[in-house]
């Protein structure tokens, strides 16, 4: 029964990230919504996001902040005791890099309502199949 | 096509979960990624650049490069918006009649196509989807958008003690102009910072980030090697990686800022600049 | 870091995350996705990544939700799945 308990405390955080990521790769292949294809793909950002931070933790440590880092000289930081930063420092990073290609994520669908009228992905389809047809 | 999505996203997901079992534990403090590069970050990072974050370190110091093109593609997503859904031209910009509210009477004038406008002050031009705005929204957010600001201004230069930096206290600066958007309307906001401002203030913080790395390479360093501009600073070259943070953390900041409240105009007013959200 | 509150935040964020993309309405949708993001932004606070947490509450449940908002107002709430 402990081993159970410890398999789970150590893998259960890999596991919600890849539920996490199906979620939203679901929503990319399935729905036919752009809105909610955007969502899907905001959703599969934020699960890698996760994985890398899971990475990162660590038992028994502190936040990166070095405690009473103004006047110290003599003793140095021990890396047991605080968080590994380097996953935080990539993530920070792609998170904000994440909102911006939402906003051309949307810029985008908003200029394909503004054509077709539509943000249903078959409605789309059909609509510019009948443009061509109308050509001919 | 739902079922087969479900069913290679289901086997893709067990094959992943079976994955995870050659993973370290999670919080295991001997696990790869916490045992070749991040021990020296934690173990040098304030005797080598005085500042106790140590992600504030990393991210603007150590990994420069990285935050740098990071802050390029905030830059270039902003300019991507810009150039999508900005439209110029008049007759497409503004409907073919043009509606005006009497400020002090709250009566609207509808002008037709050819009509002249009043020239009063006391008239102000509003958009076919105008409300009447709720006061109490108005005022709370006028008494509370300052305070937003100086927070944000706190989160960029407290970030080398605290969490926070460059991108946070831009995100935050954007969402109080965002915020004054939302509870006034679009035009108020642009008219408080303008387009042009926007453009040019995103332009500058990337300017900002990439001129403290050349000025390293003009002082004889590496790029982005914030100890060459001690002479500068007049600090030794500890505290001046230190302040080079903060140097390249305003630009951040100031790129992030303008770039959010830049796609906010464009995506509220589907580049039309009046009528908003 | 205590990891059975971390995993009631991790089901709340799943279930949160369902919603965000089963709702058939997309300001609904978009609401649900702000929520989304701060759960995820309460696990990353547990999880010590303060840094992270402060950059999602700030940009992934302030930003993008309003950015998601303006866009439902400029098209349409009409989703069919």
């Amino acid at each position: 029964m402990n081993e159970w308990i410890a398999f789970l405390a150590g893998k259960f955080n890999y596991w919600g990230f890849i539920v996490l990521m199906m979620i939203g790769i679901y929503a990319i292949i399935a729905k036919k919504n752009l809105i909610k294809k955007i969502i899907g793909m905001n959703i599969f950002q934020t699960a890698i996001i996760l994985f890398y931070v899971s990475t990162a933790a660590k038992r028994d440590a502190g936040i990166p902040i070095i405690t009473h880092g103004h006047g110290m000289s003599g003793h140095s930081a021990r890396a047991v005791d605080y968080i590994n930063p380097l996953p935080h420092v990539l993530m920070l990073t792609a998170i904000v890099v994440s909102v911006a290609t939402l906003g051309v994520a949307l810029t985008l669908a908003v200029k394909v309502y503004r054509q077709y009228g539509s943000l249903e992905e078959d409605e789309i389809a059909d609509s510019i199949r009948a443009r061509a047809g109308g050509d001919q | 096509m739902k079922i087969v999505a479900l069913a290679s996203v289901l086997l893709c997901g067990g094959i992943l979960i079976f994955g995870t079992a050659g993973f370290p534990d999670f919080g295991d403090p001997l696990s790869p990624p916490a045992s070749h590069v991040s021990p020296h970050y934690i173990e040098e990072a304030v005797a080598e650049t005085s500042v106790p974050n140590i992600v504030t370190a990393v991210l603007a110091d150590y990994r420069g490069f990285d935050t740098l093109f990071e802050t390029a593609v905030v830059f270039s997503a902003a300019m991507a918006c810009f150039f999508l859904l900005r439209v110029f031209r008049e007759d497409e910009r503004s409907p073919s009649e043009k509606l005006y509210r009497h400020l002090p009477t709250g009566i609207i004038l509808r002008i037709d196509p050819g009509g002249k406008a009043p020239q009063s002050n006391e008239f102000e031009p509003i958009d076919p989807t105008w409300v009447p705005h709720d006061m109490i929204v108005k005022t709370t957010t006028r008494l509370i958008i300052p305070f937003i600001q100086l927070f944000g201004l706190y989160v960029i230069a407290h970030g080398h003690h605290s969490p926070g930096g460059g991108f946070q206290g831009g995100v935050i600066l954007g969402s109080s102009l965002i915020l004054y958007a939302l509870s006034q309307n679009l035009r108020m906001a642009i008219g408080r910072m303008g387009e042009t401002v926007s453009a040019v203030f995103c332009a500058a913080g990337v300017f900002i980030y990439a001129g403290a790395g050349a000025l390293c390479l003009l002082m004889g360093a590496n790029f982005l090697d914030y100890a060459a501009l001690s002479p500068l600073f007049g600090v030794d070259a500890i505290q001046a990686r230190s302040l080079g943070i903060l140097v390249v953390e305003i630009g951040v900041g100031l790129a992030v800022m303008s770039a959010m409240v830049w796609i906010y105009y464009n995506l509220a007013s589907v580049g039309r600049h009046q009528e908003g959200l | 870091m205590s990891w059975p509150m971390d995993m009631l935040i991790l089901v709340f964020v799943i279930i949160s995350g369902i919603g965000a993309i089963t709702v058939r309405d997309l300001l609904g949708a978009a609401i649900l996705f702000g929520a989304y993001s701060f759960l995820m932004c309460i696990l990353w606070a547990i999880m010590g990544a303060v840094d992270v947490a402060f950059t999602e509450a700030s940009v992934g449940a302030g930003v993008s939700t309003v950015l998601f908002v303006a866009a439902v107002f400029r098209t349409t709430r009409r989703t069919r799945d």
